[in-house]
């Protein structure tokens, strides 16, 4: 239907509109562009340098943040996107009695506020007498990464032609070749994208593993929060801004892939 | 005696319960059973140095939201929490009534744009949502102190540097939470709206109806379920947040996050923490229960 004609212009929808993208998107702007500041002030602009990456690039506890959010998340992707698709695969069917109260334990994680998560589970390791460290995080990880990975795939699954996997049965493949053969390549696209959210979510987590990291297991967000506790810095400007424009090229590029397969 | 078919059946069944069993298995153990242990927690006392005291019970935790105690051990009225919890609370709703004021008309401009336009929107708008909370906190750190943009750009009106104080107050933590969750509010208002039959619209407009007319009695009420959806995802983590009152609020804006982990770090006073999160947690069900009903009233009468 065509929704152009002067009669859709509903007055004042446009400028609340364009407000709200300048208000998204201004700060990050200025924070990409105060990074390149070549002066000492986070704020005050000294002309144009690469200085302040160069700073990060050789910070060695910088680097070891980086390392540990790195091992981490890809821990946690891998694990919470195995129990993800095994998750869906179960759910995937004639409804049992009991599915609704399983499925509602698979999304609580999307419910708990992440600080009565992160004290419930710091909690949790004090009481089984569990010594915090860069295990107690992955783990905390694990438990909210699940839903973020479940979703994608049981969509996907859902999306799914039945009769493929009962025509692979009348042919007399066994459930295990079937699975490999039809379901595995069809749901792929959702396990990628499972995969990838869960990814996207270990890295950026700041609250959850707050709580839970030991001493000397920072990650890269726990890390930018004990420096801007410090004072604001351009060093953090440069660190912040290159996790923006990590997690913002990763975006586009899946919204791009997923543009073109249409 | 089962017949082949219910035993066939029931092998099925065994065998999806043993693919779901792994996930499920992790969420009991690290999630449903800390929250348990969270319970129990809020009724012990607290250890000297951090920790509790097992095994000893005391209701101590909730008491002390409203009442503390003097020196001869009798309860006073205590303002304190109280006045943190009414400052989260109208924070968060000043938060949602903020987001559907802006979000509702960019969702409206959304549906009304082409389709490769709105998709292009539409992916603006979710791109915030992947990148961290944190950092796009501190770049509000960066425009709102003394000597920032914002205070620059004011200087430019006549207004002494300095003089307005913007970061650490209630303001800038409003502005914050506005900021991270306003995205939350224009994805579902959006969806509602795209599912809306815009024929009904123009049906108005050929009754004579004039656009506001058509806004208020046509494209409001269809729009109302996403709205009340967006309100439910911005209000819940507005309530509960802890980074945004932290790092803009600088210990002038508490909220019910930050008063949560002080139990935990200097306070020194686990079971109150535990029964700080419990109540907010508990509040969280009682708005999804409230939505869940709303919408089970909904299929009914439909």
């Amino acid at each position: 239907m065509n929704l152009q004609g002067p009669l859709w212009r509903f007055t004042g929808v446009r400028p609340v509109a364009w407000t709200f993208f300048a208000f998204l998107y201004i700060p990050i702007l200025v924070l990409v562009a105060l990074s390149f500041n070549a002066g000492q002030s986070a704020t005050l602009w000294q002309g144009f340098s690469f200085k302040w990456y160069g700073v990060v690039a050789n910070d060695p506890e910088i680097l070891r943040a980086a390392k540990n959010s790195l091992i981490v998340a890809v821990c946690a992707t891998l694990i919470s996107t195995c129990l993800a698709t095994l998750a869906a695969l179960g759910m995937h069917g004639r409804r049992f009695r009991g599915q609704g109260a399983l499925q509602g334990v698979l999304g609580l994680p999307l419910l708990v506020p992440d600080i009565v998560c992160a004290v419930a589970i710091l909690m949790f390791f004090a009481f089984i007498g569990l010594k915090l460290s860069l295990l107690t995080i992955l783990i905390a990880h694990v438990v909210f990464c699940t839903p973020f990975a479940y979703l994608p795939i049981r969509a996907r699954l859902q999306g799914m032609d039945p009769r493929l996997l009962e025509a692979a049965a009348d042919l007399y493949a066994s459930p295990w070749r079937a699975f490999w053969r039809i379901s595995f390549p069809l749901l792929l696209p959702g396990i990628l994208s499972g995969a990838m959210l869960a990814f996207i979510i270990s890295m950026d987590d700041f609250v959850i593993t707050y709580f839970v990291a030991g001493a000397g297991s920072t990650t890269l967000p726990v890390y930018i929060f004990s420096s801007i506790r410090m004072g604001i810095s351009p060093k953090i400007n440069a660190i912040s801004s290159i996790m923006l424009v990590l997690s913002i090229l990763f975006v586009t590029l899946s919204y791009y892939l997923g543009q073109r397969k249409r | 005696m089962s017949t082949p078919r219910q035993l066939a059946e029931r092998r099925q069944l065994l065998r999806r319960l043993g693919l779901i069993a792994p996930g499920m298995a992790m969420l009991a153990v690290f999630l449903v059973a800390p929250l348990a242990i969270m319970l129990l927690v809020s009724f012990l006392q607290p250890g000297e140095y951090g920790g509790v005291k097992w095994g000893e019970y005391s209701a101590e935790a909730y008491i002390s939201f409203f009442y503390e105690r003097d020196f001869d051990d009798n309860l006073v009225f205590n303002t304190d929490y109280l006045g943190i919890f009414q400052r989260s609370f109208w924070l968060a709703v000043a938060t949602t009534v903020g987001c559907l004021l802006i979000g509702f008309p960019t969702a409206l401009y959304l549906a009304l744009q082409s389709e490769k336009k709105r998709n292009l929107l539409l992916f603006l708008v979710t791109v915030p949502f992947w990148t961290n909370l944190l950092v796009r906190v501190y770049a509000w750190m960066l425009l709102l102190r003394n000597g920032g943009l914002v205070d620059g750009a004011l200087g430019v009106f006549g207004v002494p540097e300095g003089s307005v104080g913007l970061l650490y107050s209630s303001g800038a933590v409003m502005i914050g939470l506005l900021y991270s969750f306003l995205p939350f509010m224009v994805l579902p208002i959006y969806t509602s709206l795209e599912k809306l039959d815009w024929r009904l619209v123009e049906a108005a407009f050929d009754l004579g109806a004039n656009r506001w007319q058509a806004l208020k009695r046509v494209i409001l009420p269809l729009a109302l379920p996403g709205m009340l959806a967006g309100a439910t995802l911005v209000f819940i983590p507005a309530l509960g947040n802890y980074i945004i009152p932290e790092l803009l609020g600088g210990g002038k804006a508490l909220m019910i996050g930050n008063l949560v982990q002080l139990q935990f770090g200097s306070g020194h006073n686990w079971p109150l923490g535990a029964a700080l999160a419990f109540s907010l947690f508990s509040l969280v069900l009682l708005a999804l229960l409230f939505n869940g009903l709303r919408q089970r009233g909904q299929e009914v009468r439909a």
